[in-house]
């Protein structure tokens, strides 16, 4: 049965790019204000879950090819790989680091390696969701 | 200058135990780029880069010296990863590497490329990694990981070819009984930890006498040793063994000669120094040891496979190589003079049989997986004059089970006479009751070295000579491809080259290693004998070993007389038979138990848990008496927080009676979006926000799946059950109150949060909420990260995953 969903369409087609903007502002957020790597991919998954209700899974396939288990995968590789990386700097498992750096045109900024701890909370995220509700919906 | 080198090594030590980890996580990434190349190539890099960094250490720590390296892990409970490099973790990191680089060779021609080699060289280098581990720990909880890591990775080894019934089963013997080892050396570890108040091994080393007046001290002795014989497959628990021959060849040359069953003597000789003066110590090595040589080599010669053959030969030669460590221990306990120092000989013996096992299995291994390569049966009934057809195979036969045999000239020769000598030795001590029953170590010894001569025989002279079958053979009988013959070549040019300058091996190897096992001996220049092969004219060990030789050729020949009296030992009462009874009994009351409770209807799951959080936490609310309320301190409450309270009574009470399901998810969405509100309420916006997009989510979820759910069944059940589940919900719910409230008041501990209150910094963020979860408690999230990846995983497998053609009878293969 095909339905007539040119408002639904439409609509995500705008409000998709605000949710990933939000999701995006909400993981680098995080240090300081409410967010971080968890609620981040939760946003970002809960987009691209949008797109997967509006438009059909090889539609969204094409504009996003990614497995998304993969994206799960290479997010627990990542925060695992921060945790053991501090090893490498004779720091104990798990040490963070941050400090301020000088970047051309942005000025100062603070940067940490929680970012990148953070980052594999996020992937792990929308790589999990994505798979599960994937899983469920596309099973017949 | 020196400085450098000296850290640079220290990282090497450190980073020998991880590259074969790195190696394997890199091994999917190889596979695929590179599908023309046997995968083994590329393996061998690392193995070999190992062995040569390590070999070219062998000077330094022939001079005594010892690398540590430290690094933090949990430092608070004393759990850190040290790294100890000295004589003995030397010996077997080489045999490790060495041995390693060898089999895997042997396997590049061993395995076709059709098998799925990624995962085969993905356990095996786990499992090289988990060894280097074990061998070069000097923490004990460091240790243990790696144990348990070999455990599991050669489980996985010995399941290689998964599709076969024989080869699950073995694989979970092997993983039963070294795991439940494992575990109880875990116990006594703790004990030793709870005695000496360290994990460190060269900690507990310099503080003995602490060690020693615990009451703990005996019962932690018998546990790690436990651990030991489990894994060195001692007597009763070497049943493991010989069903871990399912694995491939290679994987058992490596495994089962040179590595994993070592484990466990590593284990002995390392804590030696710890236990070795004590009595229990050495009646429990030396005792199990002799017992496991006796009935390895007496069980080894009924056996009609080759492979099966040479498991209990391994078993009956780790049982000799734990005797020796057993009866060095003696010295220990007489303390240092050079009248002990004769009966460190035996440790010596042990050290040095233990490099020259490696040499000879190895290649008697590697002879028998080409056997079972080129004509395709390992049953001796079938085999039988190979000789002339796999001349060089038949060489490696000869001198591997010459040297098992322990005949001149080779390295199992001089190590088997040293073996003699040192029961001898002990015999004419008058302590530990070894006037009276020292006697049995030679006679003991003895009779095992005969049934070692004629399964020696039998490996040889059942194989290579008499009449050939070529019916029987699976395949036409021809010599191994060249690329096969080369790692067993290599051992047995050591087997010879080692008798030929035992002291070569003597000063650079086993030196340094005597000086770890004995570290309060001042010299171990004076532990360290000058091994001959001419070691006299007429002594007694001389005499054993002709004696030996002469009854082995006669049983050998009369064979066929005396095998019968195998078959009178009733197979209900082998250790084997109990064995399958106990875990028979273990699956089937507990899967009668399961299906009990496991009875598929979610409400009794439900049931199940609420009970259990109501009993745990509720009774200890009650036991510990911290239920007190005490609202004088609490804030006002206000009218919104009030109106919001309200609604979500009424949502959860209308979820009670609503007869549609929209209508239940629609007000379970309710209720998640007014908790979300009370976050932000109470200034809680990271919870909020989470809470939020999850509510969404899940509330799209259920929408996706709805059409697919059957509408609700009005249940029809009887009142009993409705108010015991009523009852339940109130005791659940009265429960979570009371707790909630209590909380505010319980002081039993102190508050967490001042650790939070320099947030910023310490860790660089003004989040406190972020600053806990990617900081402070960051071990925590990683921790959750990799469940919810695993969840997902399992999703998406019970969903997406469905047997294949063929895959539903593997099972039953």
């Amino acid at each position: 049965m095909k339905v007539n969903d040119v408002i639904l369409k439409t609509v995500v087609r705008m409000v998709v790019f605000i949710v990933f903007t939000v999701g995006m502002y909400l993981f680098f957020a995080g240090h300081n204000a409410p967010g971080g790597g968890f609620i981040g991919g939760l946003v970002l998954g809960s987009g691209i879950v949008l797109l997967y209700l509006t438009y059909d899974i090889e539609t969204v396939h094409k504009g996003m090819p990614f497995d998304f288990k993969k994206v799960a995968a290479l997010g627990v590789l990542l925060a695992t790989g921060t945790a053991i990386g501090s090893l490498f700097f004779d720091a104990p498992f798990l040490t963070q680091t941050d400090g301020y750096f000088n970047i051309p045109i942005l000025g100062e900024k603070h940067l940490s390696t929680v970012t990148l701890f953070e980052a594999g909370v996020a992937l792990t995220v929308v790589g999990t969701l994505v798979t599960i509700i994937l899983s469920i919906s596309e099973d017949e | 200058m020196i400085l450098i080198a000296r850290r640079f090594l220290l990282l090497i030590v450190a980073f020998s135990i991880m590259l074969p980890f790195i190696a394997a996580a890199l091994i999917p990434l190889i596979y695929r780029r590179f599908k023309n190349i046997h995968l083994g190539w590329f393996v061998l890099v690392v193995p070999t880069v190992l062995f040569s960094f390590l070999a070219s250490y062998i000077p330094r720590i022939a001079d005594g010296k010892t690398f540590v390296k430290t690094y933090e892990w949990i430092p608070t409970f004393g759990i850190n990863i040290t790294t100890y490099l000295d004589g003995l973790s030397m010996i077997f990191s080489l045999l490790i590497t060495g041995v390693g680089s060898l089999v895997i060779l042997y396997s590049i021609f061993y395995l076709s490329t059709k098998e799925s080699l990624h995962h085969f060289y993905c356990y095996l280098l786990l499992f090289m990694g988990a060894m280097l581990g074990v061998v070069l720990s000097d923490n004990l909880m460091v240790l243990y990981v790696f144990w348990e890591l070999t455990s599991v990775s050669s489980f996985l080894l010995i399941a290689f070819w998964h599709h076969r019934k024989a080869s699950r089963a073995g694989a979970r013997k092997a993983m039963i009984i070294t795991v439940s080892g494992g575990v109880a050396m875990l116990a006594g570890f703790l004990m030793l930890y709870v005695a000496s108040g360290t994990f460190s091994i060269r900690e507990i080393i310099a503080n003995l006498e602490v060690v020693q007046a615990s009451t703990l001290f005996v019962p932690a002795m018998l546990l790690v040793l436990l651990g030991a014989f489990t894994k060195s497959a001692q007597f009763p628990f070497h049943i493991w063994l010989p069903d871990a021959m399912e694995a491939p060849t290679p994987v058992s040359a490596y495994l089962h000669s040179a590595t994993m069953v070592k484990a466990g003597i590593y284990l002995v000789a390392r804590t030696t120094p710890i236990f070795g003066a004590h009595e229990v110590w050495f009646w429990t090595v030396s005792g199990v040891g002799i017992l496991t040589l006796f009935w390895g080599s007496f069980n080894a010669v009924r056996q009609y496979d080759l492979k099966a053959l040479l498991a209990y030969s391994t078993i009956s030669q780790l049982g000799l190589i734990m005797s020796l460590f057993g009866l060095g221990s003696i010295a220990l306990h007489l303390g240092y003079s050079t009248d002990s120092v004769i009966y460190t000989q035996a440790t010596f013996a042990a050290l040095f049989h233990l490099i020259n096992h490696s040499t000879f299995k190895g290649a008697l291994f590697m002879m028998v997986g080409i056997v079972d390569h080129e004509v395709g049966t390992r049953d001796i009934r079938r085999l039988g004059g190979l000789m002339a057809l796999m001349p060089f195979t038949f060489t490696i036969a000869v001198i591997g089970s010459f040297s098992m045999a322990g005949l001149p000239p080779f390295n199992g020769f001089l190590s088997k006479e040293m073996f003699f000598a040192a029961t001898v030795n002990i015999m004419q001590l008058n302590i530990f009751s070894l006037d009276s029953f020292g006697i049995i170590f030679p006679i003991v010894a003895w009779i095992a070295s005969v049934f070692t001569f004629i399964y020696c025989a039998i490996i040889v002279m059942r194989t290579f000579f008499g009449k050939l079958q070529p019916d029987r053979l699976e395949k036409p009988p021809h010599e191994a491809p060249i690329g096969m013959l080369i790692s067993p070549y290599i051992l047995i040019s050591l087997v010879v080259g080692i008798f030929i300058f035992p002291n070569v091996l003597g000063h650079y190897i086993l030196q340094p290693a005597m000086a770890s096992i004995y570290p309060m001996f001042p010299s171990s220049e004076e532990l360290t004998p000058h091994i001959a092969a001419w070691h006299g004219y007429i002594n007694t060990e001389l005499w054993m070993t002709f004696g030996v030789i002469v009854f082995g050729t006669l049983l050998y020949l009369s064979l066929k007389k005396w095998r019968p009296m195998y078959q009178l030992f009733p197979q209900k009462y082998t250790f084997n038979a109990m064995y399958e009874r106990i875990i028979g009994f273990g699956e089937g009351y507990s899967g009668r138990v399961t299906n009990r409770y496991m009875n598929g209807n979610v409400s009794y799951y439900f049931i199940y848990i609420y009970v259990f959080f109501i009993v745990v936490l509720a009774g200890y609310a009650v036991y510990a008496d911290v239920l007190s309320w005490d609202p004088s301190k609490d804030s006002a409450i206000e009218s919104y927080e009030l109106v919001l309270a309200f609604v979500m009574v009424f949502a959860a009470g209308a979820i009670l009676v609503a007869k549609q399901r929209i209508t239940v998810v629609l007000l379970n969405g309710v209720l998640g979006y007014s908790v979300a509100f009370f976050f932000v309420v109470f200034r809680a916006p990271d919870l909020a926000l989470t809470q939020l997009v999850v509510e969404s989510v899940t509330t799209a979820l259920f929408l996706l799946a709805f059409k697919f759910l059957p509408k609700i069944q009005p249940e029809k059940v009887s009142n009993t059950v409705k108010i015991t589940k009523a009852m339940i919900s109130i005791a659940v719910g009265a429960t979570v109150t009371l707790i909630g409230l209590a909380v505010m008041n319980y002081d039993k501990f102190e508050p967490i949060s001042a650790y939070f209150e320099d947030a910023y910094n310490l860790a660089g963020g003004k989040n406190i909420v972020n600053t806990i979860l990617g900081d402070f408690r960051a071990f925590d999230t990683m921790l959750e990260v990799v469940v919810l990846f695993i969840a997902g995983l399992g999703v998406y497998t019970l969903i997406k995953l469905k047997a294949k053609k063929g895959d539903a009878d593997v099972e039953s293969k």
